[in-house]
């Protein structure tokens, strides 16, 4: 148990009460990046990159470390008060989250996020701690079809069972691969849909969409409603962590895959947002209140945020070992390793053991701390929402926009902003579901480039994706699942066809 | 949200006419993108899909599912007749909120973000909230203020600035 | 230079005393006066971002000027959007952009209306090298060996995986490919992280990645340079495996394998700007490249370390790119 010793070495490192400093005053930044939409955790982190350059290596990772958890917790908190998600991975969070706050149950919805992923994170540093050296060679067995695998797989597990009429489902999914196709095509640097303009170069961003279709359209909507988010003045007390973390144990399985989606798709490295959503769409499927999903359904927000935690955490374990980060914030902490001389590598672990640990250790303790000041602001939070609308209306659009022009520092992307707000209006009115569009904006590029790059390496044969036991599972699985509702939904209307029948 | 209800006073916007509106916007767009896949190569080349191949494949799709709705709509034409998109009277709000957002964007282009958002957020405390000046005065500069200070002094990210932050030497 | 440094301290007392430290004390007339934005075009966590992230610490922690660096990236359209940004900046002396290939290969490939003449060139960093690496579990021990493999082999048997598409790693396929006179299949990534562990992993036969993306895997016995695409080997001599330093590893030129290239770290800025501002800037970077944190940075990422400033990089870049265009026209990769 060389480990163990390590670790405990580690914690020495890490309760330094100077590196202690540094944990809450990055848990305290992070919330707050996290918060504001479109600085987001990669941008945070990059900025105060710099300023830990007079560190010492090891204080300087725990401090931005500590960012990182801070922004995820942060993350989730515009995504359930205002529909907002600050980060792709909360996307999720809104579907159910939002829901929850406008039945004056805003605070429950919080804690059961932070506490979520609170336990998501700890699974996957626990994973980190024992499992390290054997996880990351597990990493290097993806090539691009088990990418596309994993792709299909999260698809196929969210498409098929919303409530809405499906074809406009598919409209919405067509018009989110539509928009992720424009731009320069990564494969073969071809012009997609550019139509001569610069502008469209670089294509669109999912945030800028999100900000709008969510964030915008439904501060439109409550404008039609009258003028206040109806509902939310629900009661707010400190009392709301203690009631929530008594239902919480009762959905300890979505818990539990909520982890192992989040591992396995940040050491893979999938990402946290495909984590997110694959996550959302299994909790569904295997709930036992289906119906209540996307009505603010407690379970909706413990398993996207679940397993977006355990991904972005398990995603700095592909970093240290393989130099691989596994978000774009996991690239800004790798280009600080470099630029304080650290070699990230199969041999980081060998050569600066205190470093490793150190951070190792300081993710347990950071994770705790960031827990216990996130949940002592539910019921502040909360109360943000008893702010008159016509004053939080406004502050909340000028906070999508700086969101929006953060993304590519682009006023492009503002006016776009503007555009999908209007196009969420119309959605929702028209029951036009809106998750479809925004996973095939996320998902649809990175899927494309890796079935064209799994070509490329088979010469064109579809073959690839059942060459070797790993992929093949995983797109079997995919398949099984895409094609379940048809055959049940089939197996159902033989079953009640006459009944059908006369309703028709 | 469109649920049937008695025409009201002051008139109001049919759903099926903003259904078949953007059934048609994607019949559009779908060709659009189907025309542009075959500009690049829609074919499946020796060496897998080219550019074109997934967009012309979506496009069509999106063409049909739009023509779907546009048509299925025209089809229960009459039954649809009660369905309403919005109602002008409530519809005003909306313009209420969306139009000086409109001007909002304009703004930030012109005069930076700042000076920007601290009119839109007093126009809007002003008209809508029916807020007296004191009130008004403190959030709208607060508020800018406040983000001022994040993101261009601690943050140090540079957000579009417009002539009266470069009087002030930013 | 004299007068200068007693300017200078005459403007800005305050921070004499971070310069007491530095051996370059001259700094020209104009100074920023507000924080200047570092364009990177190109996202975060790839080689030109983390030499300009390098910069902006370097800068920070010896305090080599008064205003913040802001990295700012601009990635989308293959760099286009952080080009077009700077072109369009008329005159301002606040915004400066690190540039990669992308600066040649972007709008050739694309049609994006820019050249580097729209740029006010400052500096030339640094050259980065190019090395042809192998799965260290391969029976290639010598470029010579691979060589042969291919043009025994099939046409697109052999596979190679690079960075982005119609950008230097698939020139340099493409160059080799003229050289050995058979096919091999490019596979693009994301970025050259990626690159090198799906070359760990076995899902590729060879890469073409600079040192900093791939020593890690060289050190840790996964992956084997063959050679590099330089005139001469790189200048390291220190040990960097058991064995072997980046010294060790032969041109690819001497292997048989008649291929050249390397990419630029250069600085530009907006055109229309002053040379007072341009020389600032030259000076500032000149005081970077005179700390000893740049130097082992040097080392690490095995840069070759040329660097140049005012008409020599003029005309170094005018050569650049003509050879961009010639490889770039031979390969089919000009936008029509």
């Amino acid at each position: 148990m060389e480990d163990i010793g390590n670790l405990m070495q580690g914690f020495a490192v890490a309760l330094a009460w100077k590196n202690l400093g540094f944990m809450l005053l990055g848990i305290l930044l992070g919330v707050l990046i996290g918060v504001l939409p479109g600085l987001g955790g990669a941008n945070g982190v990059a900025i105060l990159l710099p300023l830990t350059f007079t560190m010492p290596p090891t204080s300087a990772i725990i401090m931005l470390s500590c960012i990182y958890w801070g922004a995820l917790f942060g993350g989730a908190i515009t995504s359930i008060l205002f529909n907002i998600p600050g980060e792709p991975w909360s996307v999720a969070t809104t579907f159910d989250g939002y829901p929850m706050a406008q039945k004056g149950r805003a605070g429950e919805a919080l804690t059961a996020a932070f506490t979520s992923s609170f336990i998501g994170a700890l699974f996957a540093i626990i994973l980190i701690t024992f499992l390290a050296p054997l996880v990351a060679r597990f990493a290097l067995k993806f090539g691009p079809p088990e990418y596309f695998a994993i792709q299909l797989l999260t698809f196929c597990n969210f498409v098929g069972m919303g409530r809405q009429p499906p074809i406009r489902s598919i409209a919405s999914m067509m018009l989110g691969f539509a928009l992720a196709a424009v731009g320069i095509d990564t494969v073969t640097g071809t012009l997609r849909m550019t139509f001569g303009s610069p502008t469209l170069l670089q294509g669109f961003d999912f945030l800028v969409a999100v900000i709008g279709l969510f964030g915008l359209g439904e501060i439109f909507l409550t404008m039609e409603e009258g003028l206040s988010f109806k509902g939310k003045s629900g009661k707010i007390d400190a009392k709301v962590v203690l009631k929530t973390w008594a239902e919480l144990p009762r959905y300890w399985i979505t818990s539990l895959r909520g982890c192992l989606v989040g591992c396995w798709m940040g050491i893979t490295p999938g990402g946290a947002t495909p984590a997110s959503f694959m996550s959302y769409g299994m909790a569904r499927r295997f709930s036992k209140n289906k119906d209540q999903f996307g009505d603010g359904h407690i379970e909706g927000v413990i398993a996207p945020e679940t397993a977006a935690h355990a991904a972005g955490t398990s995603a700095l374990l592909p970093m240290l070992t393989l130099g691989i980060p596994g978000s774009p914030t996991a690239a800004v902490l790798l280009g600080g390793l470099l630029i304080w001389g650290l070699q990230p590598g199969p041999l980081l672990f060998v050569e600066k053991k205190e470093f490793v640990w150190g951070l190792i250790a300081s993710m347990y303790l950071g994770n705790i701390a960031g827990l216990i000041i996130v949940l002592t602001t539910v019921p502040w939070w909360a109360a943000i929402l008893r702010i008159p609308f016509s004053i939080i209306a406004p502050v909340i659009v000028v906070f999508c926009a700086i969101g929006a022009y953060t993304v590519h520092n682009n006023m492009f992307d503002v006016a776009m902003m503007l555009v999908f707000g209007v196009v969420g209006y119309v959605f929702k009115k028209l029951k036009y579901p809106l998750a479809p569009l925004v996973l095939a904006l996320v998902l649809g590029d990175m899927a494309e480039t890796a079935f064209r790059q799994s070509m490329l390496l088979s010469g064109g044969s579809v073959r690839i994706f059942w060459s070797n036991p790993l992929v093949g599972s995983i797109v079997t699985l995919a398949l099984i699942i895409f094609c379940w509702p048809f055959v049940s939904n089939v197996m159902g209307r033989m079953r009640s066809r006459e009944p059908r029948a006369k309703s028709a | 949200m469109t649920e049937e209800r008695e025409t009201p006073a002051g008139g109001a916007v049919a759903t099926r006419w903003v259904e078949v509106a953007v059934g048609l916007v994607f019949v559009g767009l779908g060709f659009l993108v189907v025309a542009d896949s075959h500009r690049v190569g829609a074919s499946w080349g020796d060496d897998g899909p080219k550019s074109g191949y997934f967009p012309n494949i979506i496009g069509w799709i999106l063409a049909a599912s739009g023509a779907w709705i546009a048509g299925q709509t025209i089809y229960r034409w009459k039954r649809l007749a009660g369905q309403v998109f919005v109602t002008y009277a409530d519809f005003k709000p909306v313009l209420a909120m969306l139009l000086p957002t409109i001007a909002y964007v304009i703004l930030i282009k012109l005069i930076g973000i700042y000076v920007a958002s601290a009119l839109y957020i007093a126009g809007f405390m002003l008209f809508q909230g029916k807020y007296k000046w004191l009130p008004t005065l403190c959030v709208s500069l607060g508020v800018p203020g406040v983000i001022f200070a994040l993101f261009e002094i601690w943050f140090l990210i540079p957000l579009p600035k417009g002539p009266l932050e470069r009087m002030l030497g930013y | 230079m004299v007068r200068r440094i007693f300017s200078r301290a005459f403007v800005a007392a305050g921070v004499a005393a971070g310069f007491a430290f530095t051996p370059f004390p001259a700094v020209a007339a104009w100074e920023p006066t507000k924080p200047v934005e570092f364009v990177v075009p190109a996202g975060a966590g790839g080689g030109a971002d983390q030499m300009a992230r390098f910069i902006q610490g370097v800068v920070a922690k010896n305090n080599l000027m008064k205003q913040p660096l802001i990295v700012v990236n601009k990635s989308g359209g293959a760099g286009a959007e952080g080009f077009l940004e700077v072109k369009n900046a008329k005159g301002d002396p606040h915004k400066i952009i690190i540039t990669l290939s992308n600066l040649f290969t972007t709008p050739l490939a694309t049609g994006v209306p820019f050249n580097w003449k729209d740029l006010s060139p400052v500096a030339m960093l640094a050259l980065d090298e190019f090395v042809l690496w192998v799965n260290a579990e391969s029976a290639y021990k010598t470029a010579g060996d691979y060589v042969n493999a291919i043009k025994g082999g099939n046409n697109g048997q052999f596979k190679m995986a690079g960075t982005g598409s119609k950008q230097e790693d698939q020139i340099i396929t493409v160059a080799l490919e003229k050289v050995v006179g058979k096919k091999l299949t490019y596979v693009p990534f994301k970025g050259g992280g990626d690159v090198a562990v799906q070359l760990v992993g076995k899902h590729v036969d060879s890469t073409v990645n600079n040192p900093i993306e791939a020593i890690a895997h060289w050190r840790s016995g996964s992956l084997r340079p063959l050679c590099v695409f330089d005139s001469k080997p790189m200048p390291y001599p220190t040990k960097v495996t058991a064995s072997q330093s980046w010294q060790d590893i032969p041109t690819c030129k001497s292997s048989g394998l008649d291929v050249e290239y390397t990419m630029l770290r250069g600085i530009f800025m907006p055109p229309g700007v002053t040379q007072e501002q341009v020389d600032f800037y030259i000076d500032l970077f000149k005081k970077v490249q005179a700390q000893p944190e740049w130097k082992k940075f040097s080392e690490d990422a095995a840069f070759n370390a040329t660097t140049m400033s005012g008409k020599q990089f003029v005309d170094w870049l005018t050569r650049a790119e003509a050879t961009h265009k010639r490889l770039m026209e031979e390969a089919g990769f000009i936008a029509k």
